[in-house]
């Protein structure tokens, strides 16, 4: 039975991983390659890794980063942050990405999608969407990191995105990120309704049962969440057997 | 020396990383001579399986992988990799492929999420070295839309469930393939590299 996935994201910038991870007791706790070795090592179903800084410069960093871990760590590598190309899109894959994630420039340009997914398949092109609460039922699209206005519907971008090709979406609350309050299970629920590809869920995730909410009344294919994993709040491991207890099917 | 093929799509590195870690010699290059001399070839899959064809076919690599399956020579393929051994596709309106194994590739149902993504278990469906030491129904990591549909079951060696039940692993000569990826599915993949170069390399 095909298992809902559990995704820690990191945040790099750099060359290092942000956000607090004093918990690992590892030598040097923001070095990305050491911690995608923990994440493997705990049971992690794929690992994102955001380029928050998204220049040339910081890109071809991510590029090292993800080269030198795929020595190690035999799992799933999804690259978002500033890809803006198909040659962008090929310098991660090449480096051992084996997903990409667009979201600004697929906004800009939707026919990004369908190029990508042309060349390297669908399988390959993830579109990360940053979606606000606009009312009830209602959610429209931001991009550039959240900051900007982009006048689109989420559900009806996303509709759009799976059909120009999107295999997979990454789902953003940008009312949840941050908050520990859990996901935004009505837009992802509305967005996973009308898609035929995958939801990865993002943004809110602060305890156990979000995670299982996520999945139960969001309808998620699977789970993205950064702080619960880095500060230590949960172990993989915690989390999967909470989910297995309640049902649902997870690999453990 | 193992040829991993470069055909100018996607993630080779987890393969030649995988193929690096177990202490064999590879080499990544889309030379049919490399092909033709190595003692064993890994076909990696990722990308669209028409532009796959598309590409072996403009570097002369199809003749290569047709001419070391025919003499023998242990041979890999993974995903992609895996659906271009049959004869066709449904994938971008329908193209031939390789031809080498009787049996289609379609598309995943609707009544499933497709493309098909994450950890799904694997049944042992024939007993193969492929499976030496992995648990009947581990876990493997697949990405994909298409699944291939042999024409005998007896080429079958691994099944998995999804919207149906497909062929997730064949083999026929000193040929397998892996609609999973084992460079991506951790320390049961790893098994799996191993289990297939031990058994090309040292003959055992």
């Amino acid at each position: 039975m095909l298992t809902r996935r559990i995704i820690p994201c990191l945040d790099v910038t750099g060359g290092r991983v942000v956000k607090g991870q004093s918990f690992l007791n590892l030598r040097d706790a923001g070095d990305p390659v050491a911690l995608a070795k923990y994440y493997y090592e705990q049971g992690a179903d794929e690992l994102a890794f955001l380029d928050i800084t998204a220049t040339v410069e910081s890109r071809k960093t991510m590029a090292g980063i993800i080269a030198e871990l795929s020595k190690h760590v035999f799992m799933p590598l999804t690259v978002g942050g500033g890809i803006r190309t198909i040659a962008d899109m090929r310098e991660m894959l090449l480096s051992g990405a084996d997903k990409v994630a667009i979201n600004t420039a697929a906004v800009a340009r939707p026919e990004l999608i369908t190029e990508g997914a042309l060349k390297f398949g669908s399988q390959c092109i993830v579109v990360a969407i940053d979606a606000k609460r606009a009312g009830a039922g209602k959610w429209v699209v931001r991009t550039h990191s959240a900051t900007q206005a982009s006048g689109l519907d989420a559900v009806a971008w996303a509709r759009k995105a799976a059909e120009m090709g999107a295999g997979e979406l990454l789902v953003t609350s940008i009312d949840s990120d941050g908050q520990k309050t859990g996901y935004d299970n009505e837009l992802n629920r509305a967005i996973s309704e009308s898609v035929p590809v995958p939801l990865i869920a993002s943004g809110g995730a602060g305890t156990l049962e979000h995670i299982f909410d996520a999945f139960d009344s969001g309808r998620a294919d699977a789970a993205l969440a950064a702080s619960i994993f880095h500060y230590g709040t949960y172990s993989i491991s915690q989390v999967k057997d909470y989910l297995a207890q309640k049902g649902i099917a997870v690999r453990r | 020396m193992i040829a991993i093929i470069d055909y100018g799509a996607g993630n080779l590195r987890s393969v030649a990383n995988a193929v690096a870690l177990l202490g064999y010699d590879g080499r990544v290059t889309s030379s049919p001579r490399d092909v033709m001399s190595a003692q064993s070839v890994i076909l990696p899959g990722v990308g669209a399986a028409a532009d796959t064809v598309v590409s072996l076919k403009s570097h002369g690599l199809d003749q290569a992988i047709k001419e070391i399956i025919s003499k023998g020579t242990p041979f890999l393929a993974v995903c992609v990799g895996l659906q271009v051994l049959f004869e066709e596709t449904q994938e971008g309106g329908g193209c031939q492929c390789l031809g080498l194994l009787p049996g289609k590739v379609k598309k995943l149902p609707s009544s499933v999420k497709v493309p098909h993504i994450g950890w799904n278990n694997v049944r042992q469906a024939n007993p193969h070295y492929l499976f030496d030491g992995i648990a009947d129904g581990a876990f493997f990591y697949f990405v994909h839309s298409y699944y291939a549909e042999p024409a005998s079951d007896g080429n079958v060696i691994g099944a998995t469930d999804y919207g149906l039940n497909f062929a997730s692993a064949v083999a026929f000569g000193n040929t397998v393939a892996t609609q999973f990826h084992p460079e991506k599915s951790g320390a049961a993949g790893l098994k799996m590299y191993d289990n297939f170069l031990k058994r090309a390399i040292r003959g055992n």
